[in-house]
């Protein structure tokens, strides 16, 4: 089993080795990371926090943006495209299960995300260390950072494998995709902006919406770094849902998500007749 | 893969019995019955839509009968045994643009169990060692059809089902393609080939199959399909002058233009008619003629000519 996932991993490192989309988003990632670090140097005297850790909280609002981005790029072809060719059909007369076949796209393409991340990220937190210092917690920090950029990646790769399942054309899961992203990045938080203020700090403010937010995986993530550091929470400005959940619930939603995601797609390429 | 025999290698290498498939209210295949040895080549003809690639799509279990067996080399189809005895090449088959010839292929070796050695090998085989290290976006539909034919050489399957093979080839790449079809077979691999390119397949295929509308109509050598259907021969005859009348006139038949006639007689009234057309001196200056083709017999059995 091991060998055939593994054989499936080698042909889509070369695939997104070669696609340019992957390259143009760890480029900008990186530029951006830079351009965010240098861009904080201002606000370090006013907070009283090193240069690193107000880059890891303006590279965590980035990454929620680009990690989801950067996973959908990536997936939202792996099932559609292949099966669009006429190239799945013969792929699965081979003797490999759905899964494998699943698992080891998986781990070509969030390898590719970790090393975007670990660049682009890497890159930044060696500048902001070397031109503003750094301590203990805030190498912690963006540490975890690279982590849960990628646990986000995760989450976004197996949705699109779910969705570029369920649908015959590349372009439809394309769409599907620029959807899903726009959904969970910008929408889910909009609407609960908007109830937020319509509630007027009532009991739905209180009591219900930082689980709401803990279930989307780009806010848990945004949480998960916000509530592990008081300082990038400082940065950040997110002290307040951050401080009414527990500190189990964001890395269980970012841990949980991923796996679930997988388990989704897995079963929707199942009912797949090619 | 291995020299020992287990009992399902010496039985049938493929057997169809029954089959029957529905997509909602529409009956593609109905009470489709099949068997293959192991070494036989058939020939699977067929009208777009008569069922040919669902029934290999059956075969292969990428989609479920609604109802019928299937024995792939004694395994159920889509069972792990099934698929490492199967090999299949699809109808235009494309491969992913940014692999090269040698990455695709090498793929393919290590899902099927064979060893990544044999991949230089098989790409020499087919013809496109010169391009393996190119992407195959970059690749002719040829090439890419050569390279999905080596796929199916990889761990010497039991059954191989080929898909309108020869689509997009030129006829250099046909003579190879048959040429390597051959050499499977005589290694004992069955293979059943769907094709419309009924002159080629007329020389290369021990046995021909014709499906029409999701049934089996005839199953059977050439020669005894021949026989079976009676058809008659065809004598075509170009008149002196360019003037067929006078032809007509004597022999009856059909006028095609001013200078010919065509005429059909059954094979055993071949040589009277041939003497009539002697005996007609110099009105004759050319006979040709031409016995029953494969295309005739599968206009026959496919019920085109009788409407």
């Amino acid at each position: 089993m091991i060998a055939r996932v593994l054989a499936v991993a080698a042909a889509e490192i070369h695939i997104a080795r070669r696609n340019l989309w992957v390259l143009m988003a760890t480029v900008i990632m990186t530029l951006f990371a830079l351009a965010l670090t240098f861009a904080g140097a201002a606000p370090t005297g006013a907070l009283g926090v090193d240069l690193l850790t107000v880059s890891v909280a303006s590279m965590t609002t980035l990454s929620v943006y680009l990690a989801p981005l950067l996973a959908l790029m990536m997936s939202f072809d792996a099932i559609a495209g292949e099966s669009e060719r006429g190239g799945l059909a013969l792929l699965l007369t081979y003797p490999v299960s759905r899964g494998e076949i699943l698992f080891g796209k998986f781990l070509a393409h969030i390898g590719t995300i970790a090393l975007a991340m670990v660049v682009g990220f890497g890159a930044a937190g060696i500048a902001a260390a070397l031109s503003g210092g750094a301590g203990t917690e805030s190498i912690l920090a963006l540490l975890r950072l690279i982590g849960t950029s990628i646990l986000l990646g995760a989450v976004f790769l197996a949705l699109g494998y779910a969705l570029s399942a369920a649908v015959s054309s590349p372009t439809a899961a394309a769409g599907l995709a620029a959807g899903l992203w726009l959904v969970f990045v910008v929408l889910y938080d909009l609407g609960l902006l908007g109830a937020v203020v319509y509630d007027n700090d009532g009991f739905f403010t209180r009591n219900v919406f930082p689980w709401l937010l803990v279930l989307n995986p780009a806010d848990a993530f945004r949480l998960w770094n916000v509530s592990a550091s008081e300082n990038v929470a400082l940065a950040n400005g997110m002290t307040g849902v951050a401080g009414a959940l527990p500190a189990w619930s964001a890395p269980t939603s970012l841990i949980v998500w991923p796996l679930a995601a997988f388990l989704l797609a897995r079963q929707v390429f199942r009912r797949v007749q090619p | 893969m291995t020299e020992h025999k287990n009992p399902s290698e010496t039985g049938d290498a493929l057997i169809v019995d029954g089959l029957c498939k529905r997509h909602g209210r529409v009956q593609t295949l109905e009470n489709v019955s099949l068997a293959l040895k192991p070494g036989e080549r058939m020939a699977l003809l067929g009208h777009n839509g008569a069922g040919k690639t669902t029934l290999m799509k059956l075969i292969l279990g990428l989609w479920s009968p609604s109802a019928g067996q299937i024995s792939v080399a004694g395994a159920v189809p889509g069972s792990s045994e099934a698929r490492r005895a199967s090999a299949y090449l699809p109808e235009a088959v494309a491969f992913h643009r940014a692999l090269t010839g040698r990455e695709q292929l090498t793929l393919f070796a290590r899902l099927a169990g064979a060893p990544v050695k044999s991949v230089d090998g098989l790409l020499e085989r087919v013809g496109v060692a010169d391009a393996a290290d190119r992407r195959i976006g970059t690749w002719s539909k040829g090439m890419r059809q050569r390279l999905g034919l080596a796929q199916v050489l990889l761990g010497k399957p039991r059954i191989a089902l080929l898909d309108e093979p020869t689509s997009g080839l030129d006829p250099i790449s046909r003579h190879d393609l048959y040429a390597i079809i051959d050499e499977m077979a005589q290694h004992g691999t069955a293979v059943l080939i769907a094709s419309h390119a009924l002159t080629e397949v007329e020389a290369r295929t021990d046995r021909i199959a014709i499906m029409r509308k999701g049934r089996v109509v005839a199953d059977d050598t050439l020669a005894r399909l021949s026989a079976r259907a009676e058809l008659p021969i065809r004598l075509k005859l170009t008149a002196q002058n360019d003037d067929a009348s006078e032809v007509h006139a004597r022999l009856g038949g059909k006028r095609i233009n001013g200078a010919s006639v065509e005429l059909l007689c059954s094979p055993e009234n071949k040589m009277e008619r041939l003497a009539h057309i002697a005996a007609l001196g110099d009105l004759v200056v050319d006979v040709e003629m031409a016995p029953p083709s494969l295309e005739d017999l599968y206009r026959h059995y496919s019920g085109e000519d009788r409407t």
